[in-house]
């Protein structure tokens, strides 16, 4: 073989990196390793060029081009579209609920200072980080007064919350204190005290066997028989709480998750240089722990956001609960169907969403590297 | 330059003499694993300031005996006691003993989550509540030691191994520790980069450290040790100088087990 030499040579030169292929770089090079890469991908390409033709203009057509948009009511809504013209007077109803008008600007405020205060809990590198960090632990003390009153501010009762800021201050409050109860939740069950560890496998046991909508009930009815009748408990902090300690149960086994994929020697090297044990929880384990379980939690505060409808059966009106109003109301009755839920699908999917792209931009922050 | 810091003198020249007044004194040691009798009667001396090797067949113990030194393991019978505190169960016993005891692994266990620089700081801040920047002036000091201070800020997924060993080992030493216990240090490295740990190890026990390290390398053993045991089945079979030992190995377990590393 006249190759044979070739196979003994050694190599006079290094070579340079040379650039990629055209075909595999660029908008080209991108169709054709994500759409057209093999026959099977060419097919699913094409079906889903066809579904997309074949649904998303007549949706248009009816949400937009074909839609009505002004009349008192539902007999105004004349055209094949859809009918959007109850928005004008009941947005904000979707909204606020039954929340006194003149005092929307107290819910505003709550929203809008939620930026901020969210802002310094979840970024680091934010000006004032200090003060902010403090902001953020304040806040929950500042929205519900501004929500509920006090403090010279005239008191709305909860029963008049509803719409999406219910959703909202529910979600909120649920996953702000899931998170610490699931962590400690976690933590007993992995404890080597047996009082500690079995109350904390009864907890979780009990509250993720049981149906959320059961313990609502409880909440609601069977809860009253044990107290004093004159002890009345607010039944949407009850609804809260029941909502908050089912998403505990849940999160408790996401984080334990985590904690299990943490290796023994973390926790020895932690012990070795004399970490105590909440010390080498809070600077080691549970960074680790959180950081592999951030699919896990912010799936669970998803499904407590969605879990907040249920307020419903304590007769409070939430977004979907504003839907049904309208669609049974006589003015509007068979017109608004799909349009009201639609509506709530969107506001829900905002926020939903907002929190799984959140979550993915995390665990790119947090990647430190193959270990 | 000396590891250990300024305030390191020189090596003793009695080092080796453990009946002086031991650092760590191991009486009647017994420890089981479930029925499993994994340490049997352990007595052991060390001098501050003496480098002891341990070797001696997988599974004989070697680990479970000096991680008892620092209470990863607890042990059923017989004392342990460091730098003059019995280890009990009192916490603060243990605490006191853990902040004079550093540790490397053989699986380094730097903390994934942590920069190397943060790695260092994070036990002089929050168990000797070190000011930070004290803290990273200590932890800067070591890296230089270690030959890796460029590597400070990034993290230890992103270093080889022998860099995160060293990284190990400088965590360690911003305790300040008086005790240094090396469980199979280069075990898990790969061959090129053992040498650059074992330097770093020999420059500290240039620097008077007393060191109780777990290895098989018989040639840093030979270097720097001023007494070699060889444990089996939880004993101590045997323990010399390292030239008598290596030379002079008295009992047949002990000749078959130098054959076995040393024609390796
Ligand atoms: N946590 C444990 N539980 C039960 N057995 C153990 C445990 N750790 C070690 N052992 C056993 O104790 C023996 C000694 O282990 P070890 O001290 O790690 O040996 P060496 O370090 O000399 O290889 C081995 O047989 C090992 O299987
Ligand atoms: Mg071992």
């Amino acid at each position: 073989m006249s190759d044979e030499r070739a196979f003994y040579r050694s190599q006079a030169e290094m070579l340079p990196p040379r650039p990629a292929p055209a075909a595999t770089v660029g908008v080209v090079g991108w169709m054709r390793a994500n759409l057209f890469s093999s026959y099977l991908n060419i097919a699913l390409t094409l079906m889903s060029a066809g579904l997309l033709w074949v649904a998303v203009p007549p949706f248009l057509d009816w949400a937009l081009f074909g839609a009505d948009f002004s009349g008192a009511t539902g007999a105004d809504c004349t055209g094949d579209g859809a009918c959007w013209a109850w928005l004008d007077q009941r947005i904000e109803q979707f909204l606020y609920g039954f929340y006194p008008a003149e005092s929307y600007w107290r819910v505003n405020l709550a929203v809008i200072l939620l930026v901020p205060a969210l802002a310094y809990l979840l970024f680091d590198n934010l000006p004032y980080a200090r003060y902010g960090r403090f902001f953020s632990v304040a806040y929950p003390v500042i929205a519900a007064v501004l929500l509920v009153g006090g403090f010279g501010l005239e008191s709305v009762t909860t029963d008049k919350f509803g719409g999406f800021m219910l959703n909202l201050v529910a979600g909120l409050a649920g996953i702000v204190l899931s998170l610490p109860i699931g962590i400690l939740l976690a933590l007993g069950r992995r404890s080597r005290l047996p009082v500690v560890r079995i109350l904390c496998v009864v907890f979780i046991e009990i509250f993720r066997g049981v149906p959320l909508i059961t313990l609502l009930f409880v909440a609601i009815v069977i809860l009253q028989l044990f107290l004093p009748p004159e002890v009345s408990l607010d039944q949407l902090i009850r609804v809260m709480i029941m909502i908050t300690l089912f998403a505990s149960a849940y999160m408790a086994e996401v984080i334990r998750g985590g904690l299990q994929a943490i290796s023994q020697g973390q926790y020895e090297a932690s012990q070795a240089m004399g970490l105590g044990y909440w010390q080498m929880m809070r600077l080691v384990v549970l960074p680790q722990a959180l950081k592999i379980s951030i699919p896990g939690i912010v799936n669970t505060f998803i499904g407590l956001f969605k879990d907040t409808t249920l307020v419903i059966i304590i007769g409070l009106f939430d977004i979907l609960g504003q839907a049904r109003l309208l669609q049974t109301n006589p003015e509007w009755i068979g017109e608004v169907d799909h349009e009201t839920f639609l509506l709530a699908a969107v506001f829900f999917f905002v926020i939903c969403f907002s929190m799984s792209r959140y979550s993915i931009n995390l665990e790119k922050s947090l990647d430190t590297g193959r270990q | 330059m000396s590891i250990a810091g300024s305030n390191a003198e020189p090596p003793l020249a009695d080092a080796g003499d453990a009946s002086a007044n031991p650092i760590i004194r191991i009486d009647g040691l017994n420890k089981w694993f479930g029925s499993f009798h994994v340490l049997r009667d352990i007595n052991l001396e060390v001098a501050p300031r003496e480098r002891i090797v341990i070797c001696g067949p997988s599974g004989s113990g070697k680990s479970t005996l000096i991680r008892c030194i620092n209470r990863l393991e607890e042990h059923q019978e017989g004392s342990i006691t460091v730098d003059g505190t019995e280890l009990t169960h009192d916490l603060k016993n243990i605490d006191a003993i853990r902040r004079e005891v550093g540790m490397v692994f053989q699986q380094f266990n730097l903390f994934p989550h942590l920069t190397v620089l943060e790695n260092c700081m994070l036990a002089p801040v929050w168990v000797r509540k070190m000011p930070r920047k004290e803290a990273e002036e200590i932890a800067m000091t070591f890296l230089e030691r270690v030959k890796i201070p460029d590597q400070a800020p990034k993290y230890p997924g992103q270093l080889s191994g022998g860099q995160q060993q060293r990284v190990a080992i400088a965590r360690s030493l911003c305790m300040r520790p008086k005790i240094m216990l090396f469980d199979e240090p280069t075990s898990a490295l790969d061959p090129e980069m053992i040498k650059e740990v074992l330097d770093v190890m020999v420059d500290l026990a240039g620097s008077g450290m007393t060191m109780l390290v777990v290895t098989h390398e018989m040639g840093f053993a030979s270097q720097v040790a001023d007494r070699v045991m060889i444990m089996d089945d939880g004993q101590i079979l045997e323990q010399n100088t390292p030239d008598e030992f290596f030379n002079n190995p008295q009992s047949d377990r002990t000749k078959l087990f130098l054959s076995q590393i040393l024609h390796h």
